[in-house]
């Protein structure tokens, strides 16, 4: 028997959002991948197709890593609950990275691991991508009730805590990509920032909390 | 190593005027198809334009008229490589003047029919090789860069030679944009040894058309041993100089971008390997290719390079 999971109510929200059935955020949340396989396998996706289904996937993975930082604040300043999607959105943006990672090994590197090793160590810019997705992997790992049973909500809710350098690494790797400063990277990055400065904001300022539900179990 | 490539050039790997036009034609007639239709007012702004075979030319295949005009890095009309083909129609080609000043006994300016005139156009079909780890095979039409420099008649102190793109944000809009990516106008400048060197080449049309906009028209130098972006665009001023000049790449970051630039499987890009790349229009699976040491071209040029650390020059 694990740590009893941890209070599970929360205050009332101002806004009440439909419950859409789990599975159909998945779908449509990978909707985007099939989109780009598609285009790139029936050579519509550009010149270079291999880097667009590059730069689409982990713009992808980015944004729902974006999304799954955005539950939070939602709760805290909009009193929106859309906590029951946050485990949804953040294994879609773990499917997103990996598919991006599987795209650059296989297709980009050609199966060559010993150059994609050699571009691991050496450049900075895939150091710090492949960094934020070792971050995901235990995220990934125990996003499910059985994970959050056994480690104790307190101690699950701080291996989750890893989803902010994860986030902050995937905005830097964006950046650093292009030759030039960019304004798309550079506004990605700085929602995160805010959204990471949020959590240090917020309980400084008297931002009230809302009842202990950090390690939200799905019914 | 020898490399040999050069006299390979057979009239079969050209493909005839009336195939590509009959594409064109294929493209503009269906209705519909979006970026047939797109491409239509593009396509007006360019004449027809041919030029002698070339010892110098690839036998590589080339690159597709439609990925050489859509796939463009030209951070005047914007950032993104699909911002050329979507801004560069509004440039004004016409009248269209060119400086040859600095450190010669004849500067002058010219119009750029007069500047044209006096030279043959050849049809160069060359590798191209981006700094971003891509490639592409165009034939190019122009002519050397040395009948220029030989008729403005340097003096003896002129020791490299620089190039300015037009600045009119106007019509440009990278130009105009609230944060430039880089700073205008535009500049670039070889050794005027290498600017000799008969692979260099001021081109003025591809595909047996003249320039469109998001390829550099109406002119455009053409150095296919380095990477891109030394092969500056629509040019207005060549400047014969004693000191070497100032490189826009190389002022936005020295520590990417050298003076030379010289493509260099060895060498690689501080953020990425330069010893292999992306064929554009290979396809999804085609997987990379190696990049040769001056992208091929170094029975030509290495000499220029003898007793230089390329490590040091990059």
């Amino acid at each position: 028997m694990g740590a009893s999971p941890a209070p599970t109510t929360i205050s009332a929200p101002r806004f009440t959002v439909p419950n859409i059935p789990r599975i159909l955020v998945y779908v449509v949340s990978l909707l985007p991948a099939a989109w780009l396989f598609y285009l790139a396998f029936t050579d519509q996706i550009g010149a270079d197709p291999v880097a667009q289904l590059e730069w689409g996937l982990g713009l992808w993975a980015l944004r729902f890593l974006i999304a799954t930082l955005c539950i939070t604040p939602l709760r805290q300043l909009c009193k929106i609950n859309l906590l029951r999607y946050r485990r949804a959105f953040g294994l879609v943006a773990f499917y997103y990275v990996l598919l991006h990672l599987s795209v650059w090994v296989v297709l980009d590197r050609g199966v060559d691991l010993h150059a994609a090793l050699l571009d691991i160590l050496r450049r900075p810019y895939i150091t710090i991508g492949v960094a934020a997705f070792v971050l995901l992997v235990p995220l990934a790992v125990t996003s499910n009730n059985w994970s959050i049973r056994e480690m104790g909500g307190k101690a699950w809710a701080k291996l989750h805590k890893l989803s902010y350098p994860a986030a902050a690494l995937g905005a830097l790797h964006f950046i650093m990509i292009k030759k030039v400063w960019l304004v798309e990277p550079v506004v990605y990055a700085a929602i995160v920032l805010i959204l990471l400065g949020f959590r240090v904001v917020w309980p400084m300022i008297g931002g009230k909390k809302p009842k202990r539900r950090q390690a939200a179990m799905m019914p | 190593m020898l490399i040999r490539h050069a006299p390979d050039l057979t009239e079969a790997y050209v493909t005839p005027r009336e195939t590509y036009l009959n594409r064109r034609r294929f493209l503009i007639g269906s209705a519909g198809v979006a970026i047939g239709a797109a491409m239509m007012p593009r396509f007006a702004d360019a004449t027809p334009l041919t030029g002698a075979k070339s010892q110098y030319s690839t036998t590589d295949k080339l690159t597709s008229l439609a990925d050489i005009t859509s796939y463009n890095n030209y951070y005047e009309f914007g950032t993104d490589k699909a911002d050329p083909v979507a801004y560069a129609d509004k440039l004004t080609l016409s009248p269209w003047t060119i400086r040859v000043d600095g450190l010669v006994n004849k500067p002058a300016t010219f119009g750029l029919e007069d500047f044209v005139k006096p030279y043959a156009i050849e049809e160069r079909i060359y590798r191209h090789r981006c700094v971003e780890a891509w490639s592409m095979v165009i034939p190019w039409l122009g002519f050397p860069l040395a009948g220029v420099i030989k008729r403005a008649d340097p003096q003896g102190s002129a020791k490299y030679v620089a190039f300015e793109t037009l600045v009119r944000p106007s019509e440009m809009p990278g130009q105009a944009a609230y944060f430039p990516a880089l700073t205008w106008p535009y500049v670039e400048g070889l050794r005027l040894d290498e600017a000799m060197n008969p692979l260099a080449l001021l081109a003025t049309g591809l595909y047996g058309e003249t320039l469109l906009g998001q390829n550099g028209a109406p002119i455009r130098l053409v150095v296919p041993w380095k990477y891109g972006f030394k092969s500056i665009k629509s040019i207005v001023r060549i400047s014969l100089v004693e000191k070497q000049p100032a490189t826009s790449w190389n002022q936005e970051n020295s520590q990417e971008y050298g003076f030379y630039s010289n493509v260099n499987p060895e060498v690689d890009h501080p953020r990425w390997s330069q010893a292999t790349e992306r064929v554009i229009g290979a396809g999804l699976l085609a997987g990379r290719k190696p990049t040769l040491m001056f992208n091929g071209y170094a029975d030509q040029v290495a000499s220029l390079y003898s007793g230089m650390d390329l490590k040091a020059n990059y």
